[in-house]
């Protein structure tokens, strides 16, 4: 277990460092981000001033190796345009973003293995094939469509939902959340569902075909031979084998969505990490766009674990750090 | 004394329509208490769907068109499906070829079994746990209590097949239906299940129809076989008549295959030629194509049953009657 957290922590870090060195230096080729957010009054003495400030008059392999240093303390830089610490503008952003991941998730799973037991169960119906129909829209349909379909059906037309920002909020331990309000909830259905659609197809499409492969597994008959009643069979002896691939597609893409709701939230104005970072690419601002990398990289990192650890739970074939991670 | 299992006139069907294809035609079986009855016949014979048709676990696509399936006093086929579940695992128990797939992977062997004692009686968690441990010791499973919280993983495969018996036995079912639960298992191991599940039988007086491809088990463990063939009982008797004096050409067939030494437990036949496919089954005798003692009659009229002098009954026009050990 040790060596196998180990390995991924090293793995880490070489993604990590491999990154870091493109972000720079890329970031270098693309051109100068004093030009992009310096006032256009300044003159060539005070652009030359903020250069030195920040740090961009030496040159690029130096500043990375003095990032590298910082990086050792803890210290991720602060936002060129922001001037406060990289890390804490995304703390205060993160919580809007994983509040919208996590419902879009649960969106998915309440949404999706019903519709994917439904389909399994009766493939020939003319519900399923509906079904199925709506999961490959899912897949091939563009997210900010769909959002922007939403937004003038359900705000413009119908006036029923907020299109833009989170609406109330409640603090919970600490964490301002949108959930837990009746206001919140409404301007949260909108990017929720957005966000989960593609997720949602996803486990209505391997519910269904997990469940059409379990039902005709042997242990599936036994269970039924033995007289076991069928919401059991179906519920948890068939359940437990199609949450393994279920949980193991999801884990994956969970990361993606956390890491790509840019989109989402642009279209909702959500304020999220990934709005945050469109603003920073624009502008160049290097050491929250760093910052903001490595955050998702770890973030990634722990994810993986949490499948790993998950996976093994459902699936007793599986030892943690067996074979190569 | 009434049989426990009276099968008359079985037929199953897959598809329908003009789709329809006969995959039973009018299958006889009777199994009578302690007895135990050899279902063999080369692979996809229709020996698994008999099993599947008598505990209404047939897939989807198939079903029951005819015949009628006696358990004891009730036709299973009059049971609504309630009423069915009611009867799998408490009165008609099942075996299942491949112990490496029969039990589920993800659940621990304590919780299905759990599962299927629940099935038809309510006991406290105590009392499960001592049935459970119980039933496991009575099928030879030493330290029953770790087996109980182990994965089937971590078990061998006869000792997964142990665990399915000994779940199929918790009710004490009058039917065992056992469907090749030795092929996948290597020879000593075999010979191992097959003492035990005679024994079993035995004891508690059970009916056991036990599917097979494997003659040597036929002679090893049955009182009485039925030869099956596309879908119909070809031969039917005491084992020792029918592999003594086989009175069906393809009987006989399966028997040289053998004698013809083939390595113990392998695939049926080395008959010549196929088994004609469902789609295309000849108007008269289904074996006619690889039949030595075929005639015209065969070719245009399907041989009903008919008893011979050595008490088995035979589907064949021109049946045998010199012994399998004299060369024809
Ligand atoms: N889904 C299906 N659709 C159409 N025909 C099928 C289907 N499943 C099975 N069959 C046919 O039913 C027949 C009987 O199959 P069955 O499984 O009972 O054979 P078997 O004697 O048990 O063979 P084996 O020794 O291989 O287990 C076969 O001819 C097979 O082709
Ligand atoms: S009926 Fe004719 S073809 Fe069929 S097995 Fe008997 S002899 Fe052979
Ligand atoms: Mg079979």
């Amino acid at each position: 277990m040790a060596e196998f957290i180990l390995r991924r922590i090293l793995q880490a870090m070489l993604v990590l460092f491999v990154m870091t060195v493109l972000v720079f230096f890329g970031i270098h080729v693309i051109g100068n981000p004093v030009d992009l957010f310096a006032s256009s009054e300044c003159t060539k003495a005070c652009l030359d001033e903020i250069m030195v400030n920040l740090g961009l008059d030496r040159p690029v392999w130096q500043q990375y190796l003095i990032f590298l240093g910082n990086l050792a303390e803890g210290d991720l830089g602060r936002s060129f345009t922001h001037g406060v610490p990289a890390m804490s503008l995304i703390w205060e952003r993160f919580p809007a973003t994983l509040e919208l991941a996590v419902a879009a998730l649960v969106l998915a799973l309440v949404i999706g293995l019903p519709l994917g037991f439904y389909a399994g169960l009766r493939p020939d119906s003319w519900i399923s094939k509906a079904i199925m129909g709506l999961s490959m829209i899912g897949f091939s349909v563009p997210i900010f469509w769909i959002g922007l379909i939403m937004i003038l059906t359900f705000s413009v037309k119908l006036g029923w939902l907020p299109a833009i920002g989170r609406g109330d909020l409640v603090t919970v331990f600490g964490v301002r959340v949108s959930f837990l309000t009746l206001d919140g909830l409404r301007h949260l259905a909108m990017p929720a569902f957005t966000l989960s659609l593609l997720m949602m197809s996803m486990v209505i499409r391997l519910t269904r075909a997990g469940l059409r492969e379990v039902m005709t597994s042997d242990y599936i008959r036994f269970a039924r031979a033995n007289g076991v009643p069928e919401y059991r069979v179906l519920g948890w002896h068939a359940m437990k084998n199609l949450l393994i691939p279920i949980v193991t597609v999801l884990g994956m893409e969970f990361g993606g969505v956390i890491a790509f709701a840019v989109v989402t939230e642009s279209i909702f104005s959500w304020p999220g990490v990934g709005k945050m970072l469109i603003d920073a690419i624009s502008v160049l601002d290097r050491p929250l766009i760093v910052a903001y990398l490595i955050f998702v990289v770890t973030m990634f990192v722990l994810l993986n674990l949490v499948i790993d650890i998950l996976y093994s739970l459902l699936d007793p074939r599986v030892r943690l750090g067996a074979g190569a991670a | 004394m009434a049989p426990v299992l009276s099968v008359r006139g079985l037929t199953t069907v897959f598809g329908s329509g003009t789709q329809e294809l006969r995959a039973l035609d009018g299958v006889d079986l009777t199994v009578h208490a302690g007895e135990i009855v050899a279902l063999v016949g080369e692979s996809g014979s229709g020996k698994s769907l008999t099993g599947f048709s008598i505990n209404g676990l047939l897939p989807g696509v198939a079903r029951v068109t005819g015949g009628s399936i006696r358990l004891g006093e009730v036709d299973l086929r009059t049971l609504s499906a309630r009423e069915m579940r009611q009867v799998r695992g408490s009165r008609v128990g099942m075996i299942f070829q491949d112990p490496m797939m029969t039990l589920n992977p993800v659940l621990r062997v304590e919780t299905q079994m759990r599962d299927a004692l629940r099935a038809h009686s309510t006991l406290s968690r105590q009392e499960v746990r001592t049935r459970l441990i119980a039933a496991l010791a009575e099928v030879g499973i030493a330290a029953p209590e770790q087996r109980l919280r182990a994965w089937p993983h971590e078990l061998s495969g006869g000792m997964r097949q142990r665990v399915a018996i000994a779940t199929a036995l918790l009710h004490s079912p009058e039917l065992i239906i056992a469907d090749e639960p030795t092929t996948a298992l290597d020879v000593t191991i075999q010979g191992q299940i097959l003492a035990l599940a005679q024994r079993l039988c035995r004891e508690r007086g059970t009916a056991l129809v036990w599917i097979t491809h494997d003659l040597a088990v036929v002679a090893g463990i049955a009182d009485r076989v039925s030869v099956m063939y596309a879908g119909r009982v070809v031969e039917e008797g005491p084992v020792d008549a029918v592999l003594d004096t086989p009175a069906h050409p393809y009987t006989r067939g399966l028997i040289d295959s053998v004698a013809a030494s083939q390595p113990k437990g392998a695939r049926l036949p080395m008959i010549p030629g196929r088994m004609p496919l469902l789609s295309d089954l000849p108007q008269g005798c289904a074996f006619a194509a690889r039949c030595p003692r075929r005639s015209p009659l065969c070719e245009t009229t399907r041989p009903e049953p008919h008893p011979t002098g050595a008490g088995q009954t035979v589907r064949c026009h021109h049946p045998l009657t010199e012994p399998a050990g004299a060369v024809a």
